[in-house]
């Protein structure tokens, strides 16, 4: 509901901006954040309705209303430190030259392989 | 490895048979990685956040060294301290590093980082290693910026806005300018990464009962923080992408010769940055509102109308971007200047409910109060002045002068520093299980305080004289040396407030004195697991049917009033206090 | 306060006329009132300091008819705000005061009052549509270039300014801090045409209360009825570069008998912009 509602106010801002400031760059930004509020927004709505109340939206649950397993938490993965060096060296490729860029590539493309993995097997690669 | 996670058990602090305790208990950290290693890997959120909060703390007082800088070589009016180069570079860089580097981060990745998940009962953030690869791109994104000062031609130096075109290839040629935009890059995706992760879990990983409008109110504030995030940010990334393809690639986005315009870069920029300042001012909202009811002993009043003030205040905080660009002769002066003092609607709302949260309580002066009072004044000074700037005729006489640099470091400081080190007051003793020093404590509130008003009182005096905003040097035969004498012995003072704060620090290492559960008494969720909270945060939770869990735990007695009237004060319990509040 | 006792001291906050703040009876002579005056005290002294030169709070009162509009706009703001403002810290301060912790009972736990939270949201947007409806007014007056007497093209460029009158082909220019001097008719409208040949620059003088960006590709118009004679301040205020802070110049206002001898006398020939910047290159820092 938050979404759409988002999407919602957005979209009025949006329309009233565009016919008293006939300005494009800030009309198309508030366009997109009506998009970015409706987008999702319907998605809830339409899926809220034909889902049971969950535990935590109920007034009245008790922790026995949640037990079981809540989700998968990836414990210590090396991975996410692998993708933010690369991240660095790729972005220092394009200040310094692009011989640094490559091998952020290189590390780049070994961390999806290692994440994937990961998460396929639940553990560290 | 993963964890698969059950929830803890339940309420009454009792614990239930081994079918209902979390899997996570059976010792998988004595596997786990140690050192150094476990340190990279971890994806927990506590030591992410944790990492974030001294990451930018180090950089809060890097950044507050060249600001020291900046008053020295203002102290004279023709100071030759550092040359027009430095000068431009230090305030670019000062100005990059707080909002960037610190504000943002050390509010969204540090203190929420660590506290949403716990204040709503989950073992940690939906994504855990995206959580920590948002860690790794903001470390590496302020090694980026920092390193700026050392490639040819330095620092960049043309503000924190790098307008165009003075940001452009032939005005501002260098590498320096470039890994300032890598930098921003690098961290930008940092915080949107955190707010996709905020916005899951917040909406995911609630503990039974804790529905939407029982969640504190920080929570809700890194919520609607995180939607901000999400709509800011990625303008931002793109305009830098559209600048660094201008400097290297022979576009002409913002340039005239091309058919560009850089009247787009303000547009872009300040699309972003206006929802940035409030993206760096609600998380500190969040935490007044986390400690003020605490230390009043009274639950927040209004919640539901603070809610709703955060959202108008996200909300408005996205359509007022051009009051920024109100001298530029280029946009709609109405429409921005109107929902510019909106905006004061909420706000104000928001603060008639922290004054009715302190109406009538029993307030404790804590440190921690202490810093939230003080951000209730110093914001409110702020926040008027903002009004004023929000008139385009006042405007344009105050824009780029000393009022503005007044206004936002008067809104800045009372948000990011008095609020923000309320918050570390507050939590240090959940974070560490041990307790800060009340004393000093008190010390470093008043110095800053007092340092505060002498160092920004006469920049709003030198503004509204005349004296233009990043400017080296300035005439002698005006008046304005007096008014920038005073505002640097300030500056000093604050200083030596933080010289305090860092003494604190050391001693709560070297001599703890240790914080039970919660030493408090407060009213939130993350107040009932230990001090520090164990690896998946909870091994047992109470009911959820308010939004003070952990406080209709320790006071059945005295639950929030259903319907609330100054009136009917049937007092609640008459023993109230079996915990005793550590005021020191 | 006896409990459950009347609410005027809980003063519904914003009305005008609220008149004094809620101070109350010394309800506890152990905790002396000076303490409080102290407290304000010290808070109101570096207010005072900041510039509240009643009535002008610290702004100019201006030369031109502008001015003088921004001007009371600035006041009735500033007013607005001393008030509001007031009774706020007025609230505050009372609240930290009178309910200090006198012991460990707990308080009523009051979580919200309708009728106050309306209240106190529906008069402040009463105010910001008042203060709202006086800024378009004054905005309209200021911003209004009806043609006048007298037209100038200002140039900004890195880093000095060109003034260009092209009834007659004046041009007056300088650099760095050379000061060049805009001279204009005393009681008579000036058009401005503000134009940048680099990056963007900031026209601003202070005793106008005015200030509007020169930018590249994109000319401001502004007017401005200069109403005494005398010469005004004024500098760069929009960082362009280097020596952003040497940007300056000033505006001389002169009766209208004098400006015409003044215009009319061209000498031959100028320097071009490309030629006033290799003029700063050569020079260096510090002009």
């Amino acid at each position: 509901m938050l979404l759409l509602g988002v999407g919602v106010f957005f979209g009025l801002i949006g329309t009233i901006y565009w016919f008293t400031a006939y300005e494009d760059g800030g009309t198309m930004m508030l366009v997109g954040t009506c998009l970015l509020g409706l987008l999702p927004g319907s998605y809830y709505f339409y899926w809220h309705r034909r889902m049971p109340v969950r535990p935590e939206d109920r007034d009245d649950a008790t922790m026995e209303d949640g037990a079981g397993t809540i989700d998968s938490f990836p414990g210590s993965s090396i991975w996410p430190f692998v993708i933010g060096m690369s991240a660095f060296l790729i972005t220092m490729g394009l200040v310094f030259g692009f011989w640094l860029a490559l091998p952020g590539v290189g590390l780049l493309l070994t961390a999806l392989a290692g994440v994937t993995a990961e998460s396929r097997r639940g553990g560290t690669v | 490895m993963t964890d698969v996670i059950t929830p803890p058990a339940t309420s009454g602090g009792i614990d239930l048979p081994d079918e209902h305790a979390p899997v996570a208990a059976h010792g998988h950290e004595e596997h786990g990685p140690s050192g150094l290693l476990k340190w990279l890997t971890s994806t927990d959120h506590k030591v992410i956040g944790m990492s974030y909060m001294i990451t930018s703390l180090v950089l809060f007082y890097v950044a507050g060294i060249m600001a020291l800088i900046i008053r020295l070589q203002l102290a004279s009016p023709n100071s030759s301290l550092v040359d027009f180069q430095q000068y431009n570079q230090l305030f670019t860089m000062h100005g990059s590093l707080m909002l960037y580097l610190f504000a943002g981060p050390f509010a969204f990745g540090g203190l929420a980082n660590y506290i949403v998940p716990l204040q709503i009962g989950a073992p940690d953030m939906a994504f855990p290693r995206l959580n920590a690869l948002s860690y790794w791109l903001y470390l590496t994104g302020s090694i980026a910026m920092m390193s700026s000062f050392l490639v040819a031609g330095g620092a960049p130096s043309f503000g924190w806005v790098s307008y165009a075109p003075l940001s452009n290839a032939t005005n501002s040629p260098g590498a320096g300018g470039d890994m300032w935009i890598m930098a921003i890059a690098l961290t930008g995706f940092s915080a949107i990464f955190t707010g996709v992760n905020l916005v899951a879990t917040i909406f995911y990983l609630r503990a039974p009962g804790m529905t939407m409008f029982r969640m504190p109110i920080f929570t809700w504030n890194m919520l609607v923080t995180a939607l901000l995030i999400l709509i800011a940010f990625p303008v931002l990334t793109s305009a830098l992408i559209m600048l660094f393809c201008d400097r290297h690639f022979g576009t002409h986005i913002y340039s005239v010769v091309g058919g560009g315009s850089p009247i787009l870069w303000q547009n872009l920029f300040w699309f972003f940055g206006h929802p940035e300042v409030y993206i760096l001012a609600l998380p500190y909202f969040g935490i007044v509102t986390e400690v003020l009811p605490v230390f009043s002993r009274k639950p927040v009043f209004g919640y539901k109308g603070m809610v709703f003030a955060t959202m108008a205040i996200a909300a408005l905080s996205t359509g007022v971007w051009a009051h920024h660009m109100f001298t530029t002769g280029a946009v709609l002066l109405p429409f921005f200047s109107l929902l510019t003092l909106l905006i004061a609607v909420p706000t104000g709302i928001k603060f008639f409910n922290w004054i009715g949260t302190m109406w009538r309580g029993q307030l404790q002066m804590t440190t921690a109060m202490l810093f939230c009072i003080g951000f209730l004044f110093v914001f409110l000074i702020g926040g008027i002045t903002g009004v004023m700037l929000g008139s385009p005729p006042i405007d344009f006489f105050v824009h780029d002068t000393y009022f503005v640099v007044a206004h936002f470091h008067n809104v800045l400081i009372g948000t990011a520093v008095f609020a923000g080190f309320a918050g570390i007051y507050y939590w240090y003793p959940k974070m560490f299980g041990r307790m800060l020093d009340e004393r000093l404590g008190k010390w470093h509130f008043w110095l800053l305080f007092i340092g505060f008003w002498i160092t920004f009182m006469p920049q709003y005096v030198l503004g509204l004289k005349g004296m233009p905003r990043r400017v080296a040097v300035y005439p002698d035969n005006l008046g304005w040396q007096i008014y920038n004498q005073i505002s640097t012995v300030g500056a000093f003072i604050i200083a030596a407030s933080f010289a305090i704060m860092l003494w604190n620090l050391w001693i709560s290492w070297r001599r703890p004195v240790l914080a039970g559960d919660n030493p408090w008494d407060a009213h939130t969720l993350e107040w009932f697991t230990t001090s520090p909270p164990p690896h998946h945060n909870y091994t047992h939770l109470p009911p959820i049917r308010s939004e003070r869990p952990t406080w209709d735990a320790n006071h059945p007695d005295a639950p929030a009033l259903e319907h609330g009237h100054p009136r009917q004060s049937p007092n609640g319990s008459r023993k109230g206090g079996e915990r005793k509040v550590g005021t020191h | 306060m006896p409990a459950g006792g009347p609410s005027t001291s809980v003063a519904p906050v914003d009305t005008p006329t609220a008149g004094t703040p809620p101070d109350g009876p010394n309800l506890n002579p152990r905790r002396p009132r000076s303490h409080r005056w102290a407290i304000a005290a010290s808070l109101a002294v570096p207010l005072v300091l900041a510039g509240c030169q009643v009535p002008s709070f610290g702004a100019y009162k201006g030369v031109t008819k502008q001015a003088n509009d921004s001007f009371k706009l600035w006041q009735g703001f500033f007013i607005g705000s001393l008030i509001l403002g007031g009774i706020v810290i007025a609230l505050i301060v009372w609240a930290v005061l009178r309910y200090r912790r006198r012991s460990d009972e707990i308080p009523g736990q009051t979580q919200y009052h309708t009728l106050f939270e309306i209240t106190y949201t529906v008069i402040p947007v009463i105010i910001v549509l008042v203060l709202f409806a006086f800024t378009v007014v004054t905005e309209n007056e200021v911003t209004a270039t009806p043609k006048g007497n007298v037209a100038i093209q200002v140039t900004a460029f890195q880093w000095g300014w060109q003034f260009y009158y092209p009834a007659t082909g004046k041009a007056v220019q300088g650099v760095l801090s050379e000061d060049p001097q805009m001279v204009v008719p005393t009681g008579e409208t000036v058009n401005i045409t503000l134009k940048s040949a680099d990056v963007i620059h900031g026209f601003y003088v202070p005793e106008f209360n005015f200030s509007q960006y020169a930018q590249p590709g994109y000319d401001n118009h502004f007017n401005f009825t200069p109403l005494h004679n005398g010469t005004f301040r004024g500098q760069c205020t929009q960082l362009c570069g280097l020596y952003h802070s040497l940007m300056v110049f000033s505006v001389k206002s002169v009766p209208p008998a004098q400006f015409q001898a003044w215009v009319h006398q061209v000498p031959a020939g100028h320097a071009s912009l490309n030629q006033l910047k290799a003029q700063i290159a050569a020079k260096g820092p510090g002009a």
